[in-house]
């Protein structure tokens, strides 16, 4: 039974001050039609490298909206992955560690929140799936093909939140406001020694393991993946790529090429011409996720 | 390089531990190898194999126990299986070729299938992570040394063995073994490393423990040192340095975290760990000496660091007031005047400054519940079945509100109405001015808890299992979540979660937005208390007797405090302390940021319930009868 008008008080001090609003039944339609979230636009490019056989990086994308309670929730699942190179089969590493992730996500997650109103839900929570994702990927590799590698970034988009699993050295950025912000941090040996103090600057660019990162997914035992969350503010979007594109374009000019760019697919291919014209030899691989552009002039 | 370490704490966290091996894989119990060796259960798992508890069936009139090592070589070329496997015999002769008596024996190797196998001495026991883990607080640096220097005896042993010096390469506290005699032994020698090559960009090693130069391959006695002074770090600070960014020991000494490492043996620890090899000791046996000088020096010479004991501050009461019966429940304070309910079937308003009754309001039955305010009127719920709503400068009654079933949920004011649960499964939407029913909800059993606004949605757990996401409007069912026990714990919200406990010993964190598990951890007892949020972290109790302090987005466990008693009372956070009782009688204050003990408060009987702060003063009952007013 609705009722016809809600007004809401402000309780004892301390509780959280609300300004004084009114709810009229004429107002539900607006509302409801306000809560229809804005589609996910999502753009991806993968540019095999120069004088390379086989382009080692692989990637994968995957999203839905559903309706559930009255919300209409975006749900997505997007992965980039980076085969090691110099090893054997770095291409198939990365091709099977997306597999693995989309099929543990998809079955363990999405499945379940499909089919929650005919079985009484329990579901294993989503860093726990994540978790088993990254290690099933681990095994995988690490038996199938021993002694190769391959990085691995995954994002899960529930409805305003991403959750991201992360081993290597691909990276995740949050684009909002027009600044962009790394999300993960790289498990790069280099990288950490010049963090630690322990070399400097111009050591790092020609330090001979410059391009070694110390966790990667087929390492074998004790494969550690970082968590990461964060909520998708109105005007974010979130960019995937491996090292191929953020080792050659700097972060601080990301945003000007994709904000100007009319869709997020025409961004991702800009960025892959950038990255050649500044030297960039390695495979480039790119995933572009944002929100519908009228929620956010510019 | 883009790495933000101020960010680092409260976002970045690792994934969960978890069981590598899929259950096919795993041989079951009773199986026999080779027609001799029967699996009595598995030990341990790991991403290359197994590790399982075993008996040797040639011997028949006793039970000879035995560790059995499997590791899976399932490349799919038979010539990397061929090498793999001559590796493996190789590493098992050298074993087989140490005598120490911290080397397990090998008594027996072998391959069956594409599995290799080795037979070892069964070493009884824990290792040291798992002894960590369930250390409270610290771990004397006496103790740590006692074991640290039989570790130095052994890797001297290895160092120098006359064949060829053998590096351990995997020093790490999960790789020693603590036996009940207190003598260590090392285990996993490495023969897992057999079957991974050694490729540029791969690890050899445990990451966190391992040397710079190891990630290049270079493995050598050096190495073993520093991941021994890696351990020691790990052992006297309770830092994984898995957890921590790799070769950041130097920006976290170990007098840093524990004042009470001698500053001789942080020296010792610091040099292990120094980036370049030829800074590090030269050999074990001079690391070994270091530490014996350390060690060495009698109580009087050592500089001890500010002292361990925590002085407690002592808390005399502002003001105590007695009911007549206990009081289980939680009080609320406004405009000075504090409500609690009692167990001797009265709802009283005492003068929150000194304690002086006001007035009394009695019920048919006992109140447990926190009562709640509007602008006038306190609402409550009693064992009497009925809903009150009181006025607050009188105690007189205003209305009432009939149910099916004792009323032992605390209700919530919002919008105008009163929500709340009853024993008789239904969750109330009622108004606030008059009581009447605008909807009700019926749930799988008796609703306990104190419901929580998220949103337009109301969400509460029953003592069904389930936590329900229920429309605020219309009392329509959003979402519901089942957990594997009744929840009497009441949800609370932060940063886009909604953590609730349950008694099937879980906190759990769902997204506020879909109700679908994020995390959850798992105690070692019921979860009655409800978890409370401050900042980055996440608070509660367990029937387990100890209070833990989680990282709000993953469910890490930060620090656990453990009370000498069951904890189902709910903590409240307040300027960087969080307040607690426990069935030990006793009321906790205790730093958000480490679980240190600031003070600690004896009442005459168990405090199951849960305090609050209101102008500097801590509110709390007691089963003692008493309610007592403490200052911070």
């Amino acid at each position: 039974m609705m009722l016809d008008l809600w007004r809401r008080i402000s309780v004892f001090p301390g509780h959280r001050k609300t300004t004084l609003a009114c709810r009229d039944p004429s107002a539900v339609a607006g509302v409801e039609r306000r809560s229809l979230c804005s589609p996910l636009q999502v753009g991806y490019a993968t540019d095999r490298g120069r004088d390379r056989k086989h382009n080692e990086d692989s990637l994968f994308f995957w999203r839905s909206i559903l309706r559930r309670a009255h919300d209409y929730m975006p749900f997505g699942l997007f992965i980039v992955a980076d085969g090691l190179g110099g090893h054997a089969n770095g291409e198939s590493a990365s091709e099977l560690a997306t597999h693995v992730v989309a099929s543990r996500v998809l079955g363990e997650i999405y499945l379940p929140f499909l089919n929650e109103t005919e079985a009484d839900a329990s579901p294993a929570p989503i860093n726990e799936v994540l978790a088993s994702a990254v290690e099933a990927c681990n095994v995988t590799v690490c038996q199938r093909i021993p002694g190769a590698g391959t990085t691995l970034t995954a994002m899960l988009l529930m409805g305003d939140t991403a959750f991201f699993a992360h081993v290597g050295d691909s990276r995740a950025y949050l684009l909002s406001q027009g600044k962009m912000q790394q999300i993960t941090e790289d498990h790069s040996l280099v990288g950490r020694l010049l963090e630690a103090g322990a070399i400097s600057e111009e050591e790092a660019l020609e330090h001979p393991q410059r391009n070694i990162i110390y966790r990667s997914v087929g390492q074998g035992e004790n494969l550690q993946a970082d968590w990461y969350t964060i909520e998708m503010p109105p005007d974010g979007r979130i960019l995937l790529c491996t090292d191929g594109l953020w080792g050659s374009v700097p972060e601080q000019e990301m945003p000007q090429i994709i904000v100007t760019a009319a869709n997020p697919q025409e961004a991702c291919d800009r960025l892959v011409d950038v990255a050649r014209q500044r030297g960039s030899v390695d495979d480039v691989t790119i995933i572009l996720i944002e929100r519908d552009r009228a929620a956010h002039a510019g | 390089m883009g790495i933000r370490r101020d960010q680092m704490e409260t976002r970045k966290s690792p994934l969960p531990a978890i069981p590598r091996l899929p259950e096919s894989a795993i041989l079951a119990n009773g199986t026999v190898l080779q027609g001799r060796y029967e699996i009595l259960k598995l030990r341990a798992l790991g991403g290359m194999g197994a590790v399982y508890e075993a008996r040797d069936l040639r011997f028949s009139h006793t039970l000879r126990r035995c560790a059995i090592k499997e590791i899976i070589n399932a490349a799919p070329d038979p010539q990397t299986r061929h090498l793999n496997l001559q590796n493996f015999e190789r590493e098992a002769n050298i074993l087989a070729s140490l005598n120490h008596p911290a080397i397990p024996h090998i008594f027996d190797y072998f391959g069956e299938g594409n599995r290799a196998y080795l037979i070892l001495e069964y070493v009884e026991g824990e290792d040291l992570e798992a002894l960590l883990e369930h250390t409270n607080g610290f771990l004397s640096e006496e103790r740590a040394l006692r074991w640290i220097l039989q570790v130095c005896d052994v890797l001297e042993y290895l160092h120098t063995h006359k064949e060829g010096a053998i590096v351990f390469r995997d020093m790490k506290p999960s790789n020693i073994m603590v036996r009940p005699d207190d003598r260590i032994v090392l285990v996993d020698f490495g023969i897992a490393k057999v079957f991974l090559d050694q490729k540029r960009g791969t690890m050899v090693g445990t990451e966190g423990y391992s040397p710079p130069e190891q990630y290049r391959g270079l493995a050598g006695p050096q190495g073993d040192i520093y991941a021994l002074g890696a351990t020691m770090h790990h052992l006297l600070t309770k830092q994984d340095p898995r957890l921590e960014p790799p070769f950041s020991f130097h920006e976290r000494p170990p007098r840093s975290i524990n004042p009470a490492v001698s500053p001789e043996i942080e020296a010792v620890v610091m040099k292990a760990l120094e980036y370049e090899a030829e800074k590090r000791f030269a050999s074990i046996t001079e690391m070994k000496q270091a530490i014996l000088a350390a060690c060495g020096k009698d109580e009087a010479q050592r500089q001890g660091g500010p002292a361990a004991i925590h002085r407690e501050q002592s808390i005399t009461p502002l003001w105590e007031f007695a009911c007549e019966d206990e009081v289980r429940s939680s009080p609320v304070v406004m405009k000075g005047v504090l409500y609690i309910g009692s167990y001797d079937n009265n709802l009283y308003a005492l003068d929150a400054e000194k304690g002086q009754f006001i007035w009394k309001y009695p019920t048919e039955g006992g109140i447990c519940s926190t009562p709640c305010l509007d602008e006038d009127k306190v609402f409550f719920g009693s064992e009497d079945r009925i809903l009150y709503a009181l006025s607050q400068r009188t105690g007189r009654i205003v209305w009432s509100c009939p149910t099916d079933g004792r009323i032992r949920s605390s209700p919530l004011a919002d919008y105008g109405h009163i929500f709340f649960g009853s024993d008789d499964g239904n969750l109330y939407a009622v108004k606030a001015d008059s009581g009447r029913l605008t909807w009700k909800f019926q749930a799988g059993g008796p609703i306990r808890c104190h419901p929580l606004l998220v949103t337009e949605t109301i969400v509460f757990g029953g003592e069904d299992g389930h936590i329900y996401g229920v429309d605020m409007g219309t009392g329509a069912l959003k979402w519901k979540q089942r957990t594997s026990n009744g929840i009497v714990s009441s949800p609370c919200l932060g940063d886009g979660l909604i953590y609730i406990g349950s008694r099937d010993w879980h906190l759990y964190a769902l997204n506020a937005r879909s109700g679908w598990p994020v995390w959850r951890f798992r105690t070692n007892n019921c979860v009655i208390s409800s978890p409370a949020v401050a900042d980055v972290r996440v608070f509660a109790g367990s029937v387990d007797g100890n209070v833990y302090a989680l990282e709000g987005k993953s469910g890490r466990l930060l620090w656990k405090y453990a009370t000498g008693g069951q904890v189902t009372s709910s903590p409240y956070v307040y300027n960087g302390t969080v307040y607690i009782g426990s069935v030990d009688s006793c009321v906790y204050a205790l730093e958000v940021k480490s679980g240190k003990l600031r003070w600690r408060f004896q009442t005459g009987g168990p405090v199951p319930s849960s305090p609050i702060v209101a102008e500097n003063v801590v509110y709390i009952g007691s089963t003692d009868h008493h309610v007592y007013a403490l200052p911070l």
